[in-house]
């Protein structure tokens, strides 16, 4: 970084994104995780009596947005709220817990890297429990942004790190959440397509693991498929014949009366309750993180990206790298699929058409390719805000796309590309860089 | 035996005829050169043994073994490491990332170790690091290690194809014009570590140049192709008072 020169001592950048940034530049994530904490705490305390106290129908459900956008005169209130509750706390909790998080997160990197990243998510984990504990809507957009990051990251694998665009992970989660679906309804529950279970009930929950890994196999298997005839040639082909296996899966499931046709597949049992979908999400982040750090897994996936022909004069079996690593996203699709199945109870193959491919490329374009944390952001930042914008009916989807279209004009490679997750540098306290002599 | 054979190697593209009966063999330890005008097929000789195109007729032997018909990355994995003409570095990776990928097929730890992260891998991982630093610090961009390569200036990038090509352990390394848009500084420099990595590693270099200078300097034996055939073969020396090749390079003389 060019340091200006001059006898003023450099004070960056003057914005108040800057102002802010470096404010809060001495606190660790676990100052955060402690101030986000307290607030969901509060607001389990509080929440009612402040939201009636400042005329609000009930206490607003994501962050005021939905009532603010429904109802005008309410917007003073609902910032207010939200101020008083989100925003104070956590910023004056996270300035205040500064210095001791630090020293606690120093104490925490002492010790081996597992129990760290351990108590942070624990301490993660019991801030989204308790802020999803209000209402039954909160806990279902958590599951479904929990699951969105998962296909996010997935999808990443393949339009990211190996710079191809497929189209088809619509189909890989059909594939994954139809035969999670299958795999519990057959084994576990009584119902009019498969008939009495042929397992003891009390074994489900056990082995829903089990049927979403079955799910994963089967997507990846559809990957298969695809790969062998696309990875031939470089260039268009794997999009094309990636759209068209999606609408294949799709007008198969369709065609299925085994697995209801269009009307699609219900009661499926209760057991992708939050924890379970939440330590999914981590395994996911951090299987998929795992591969694409490694020579043999992301890194040849991005050399055979960036030049095919080098990576191949370099030993890199270019064939296998391809499909292994497209085999591996369709894989996490199915278990997202999976996952999806169980959290909404039912499905049916129109969910799993062009409407949920659009939603996911955004995801991945807007929050950036080749990056993890990127793939986390774009996906959590376009759920909530795709379920905050509700109220707004269709000119919610003039405003998402204008969003887009903005990052793409800005950011071509999305907000946070190329970047690799490092989980100590996250977890790491911070040093005070303002607090110079 | 010796360490590379090429017997009557002809490449047809099309109707096109690239090369034709081309034969070589290069023993341990020799710096061989191959000079010609633009479009005489050199670097498809190149792309012929390296298994990017199939030859036609004839046989590409290595310790022996036949290489006809073998991927490129298996090519490269039995040691024939290369460079290319024009840079194809990775734009994306940093200058470390490029050496560790070419130890891509001494990797062991397998695919349930890049999904898992085990300390096997961890392990492996950091040796495959500590290999390619070495690499690196021979060809001066140890430095630069962390830097996206598309940041460093020319002459540093070929040293980094360089150190990648090696980081491959080749038993011949194939240099496709290695100084290429140089500048005197940057050649000197260049000349120097092809004769470093010739002494130090002791593999066989078989190089295509325009610049006769360092083929001249360089080479042991050199050949001449023209429109796919060698017309000439021998030392620096036969090479420069050959006829032919003066004849190839600055046509014919037609003054009366």
């Amino acid at each position: 970084m060019a340091q200006p020169t001059g006898t003023v001592p450099d004070q960056g950048p003057t914005g108040v994104l800057a102002r802010l940034g470096r404010f809060f530049s001495g606190a660790p994530a676990l100052a955060w995780l402690l101030g986000a904490l307290l607030a969901v705490i509060l607001e389990r305390i509080w929440g009612t009596p402040l939201a009636t106290l400042l005329g609000l129908p009930k206490v607003p459900m994501l962050f005021g947005c939905v009532i603010a956008l429904s109802n005008p005169l309410l917007i003073p209130s609902a910032a207010a709220y939200v101020l008083l509750i989100f925003a104070l706390p956590i910023a004056v909790v996270t300035k205040l817990a500064g210095a001791t998080a630090n020293r606690a997160a120093e104490a925490l990197m002492r010790m081996p890297i597992l129990v760290t990243v351990v108590v942070h998510l624990g301490l993660l984990f019991l801030t989204l429990h308790i802020w999803s504990g209000i209402s039954a809507y909160r806990v279902l957009t958590l599951k479904l942004t929990l699951i969105a990051v998962i296909v996010t990251m997935s999808l990443n694998l393949i339009n990211g790190y190996q710079g191809e665009f497929s189209c088809s992970h619509p189909g890989f989660m059909a594939l994954g959440a139809y035969g999670a679906s299958v795999f519990s309804l057959l084994f576990f529950v009584d119902d009019k397509i498969f008939g009495a279970p042929l397992l003891p009930a009390w074994l489900g929950p056990f082995l829903f693991p089990v049927g979403l890994i079955a799910g994963g196999l089967v997507a990846s298997l559809g990957a298969l498929v695809i790969a062998i005839p696309s990875f031939r040639t470089r260039g268009d082909y794997l999009a094309i014949i990636s759209l068209a296996f999606m609408f294949i899966v799709k007008s198969l499931i369709e065609n299925l009366e085994i697995v209801g046709g269009p009307r699609g597949l219900g009661s499926q049992p209760d057991w992708a309750n939050l924890p379970t979908v939440f330590i999914w999400a981590v395994v996911a982040l951090w299987m998929i993180n795992n591969f694409v750090q490694s020579t043999l897994g992301g890194k040849a996936v991005n050399a055979v990206r960036d030049d095919e022909e080098a990576a191949e004069a370099m030993t890199v079996n270019t064939r296998r790298t391809k499909m292994v690593n497209f085999m591996f996203a369709a894989f996490w699709a199915g278990v997202a699929g999976g996952l999806f199945a169980h959290v909404l109870r039912y499905v049916n193959p129109a969910t799993f058409g062009i409407q949920k491919l659009a939603e996911v490329l955004a995801m991945v374009y807007f929050g950036g390719l080749n990056s993890i944390i990127g793939s986390v952001v774009g996906a959590v930042t376009l759920s909530v805000l795709s379920e905050a914008l509700r109220p707004l009916e269709i000119f919610k989807w003039i405003i998402i796309p204008l969003l887009l279209i903005l990052v793409m004009i800005f950011r071509p490679t999305g907000l946070i590309a190329f970047r690799e997750f490092n989980v100590r540098k996250i977890l790491s306290p911070r040093q005070n860089p303002q607090r110079e002599v | 035996m010796p360490l590379l054979e090429v017997n009557e190697m002809t490449h047809f593209f099309g109707g096109l005829r690239a090369v034709h009966n081309y034969n070589l063999s290069v023993e341990p330890g020799e710096v061989r050169g191959l000079i010609g005008p633009n479009g005489a097929g050199k670097t498809t000789i190149f792309n012929l043994m390296t298994g990017i195109h199939r030859p036609t007729e004839g046989d590409v032997r290595l310790d022996g073994e036949s290489l006809v018909g073998l991927f490129p990355h298996e090519i490269a994995a039995r040691g024939l490491g290369r460079t290319f003409q024009n840079l194809q570095l990775w734009r994306h990776m940093s200058v470390l990332e490029h050496v560790k990928m070419a130890r891509y097929s001494k990797v062991q730890y397998g695919f349930l170790g890049a999904f898992f992260g085990s300390g096997a891998r961890r392990r492996e991982e950091e040796e495959i690091e500590r290999k390619a630093m070495e690499l690196l610090r021979m060809m001066r961009v140890d430095q630069v290690a962390d830097q996206n390569v598309l940041n460093l200036p020319y002459g540093a990038q070929r040293r980094v194809e360089m150190a990648r090509a090696l980081a491959t352990e080749p038993k011949v390394l194939f240099l496709d014009e290695p100084t290429a848009g140089m500048n005197p500084e940057e050649l000197k420099q260049m000349m120097g570590i092809i004769r470093q990595v010739r002494d130090e590693i002791g593999l066989a270099i078989f190089l295509i140049e325009h610049r006769l200078k360092l083929v001249m300097e360089l080479c042991e034996r050199i050949q001449t192709l023209v429109f796919g055939e060698v017309i000439a073969e021998g030392t620096p020396e036969e090479i420069q008072n050959n006829p032919k090749v003066i004849e190839a390079y600055l046509g014919k003389e037609t003054v009366e």
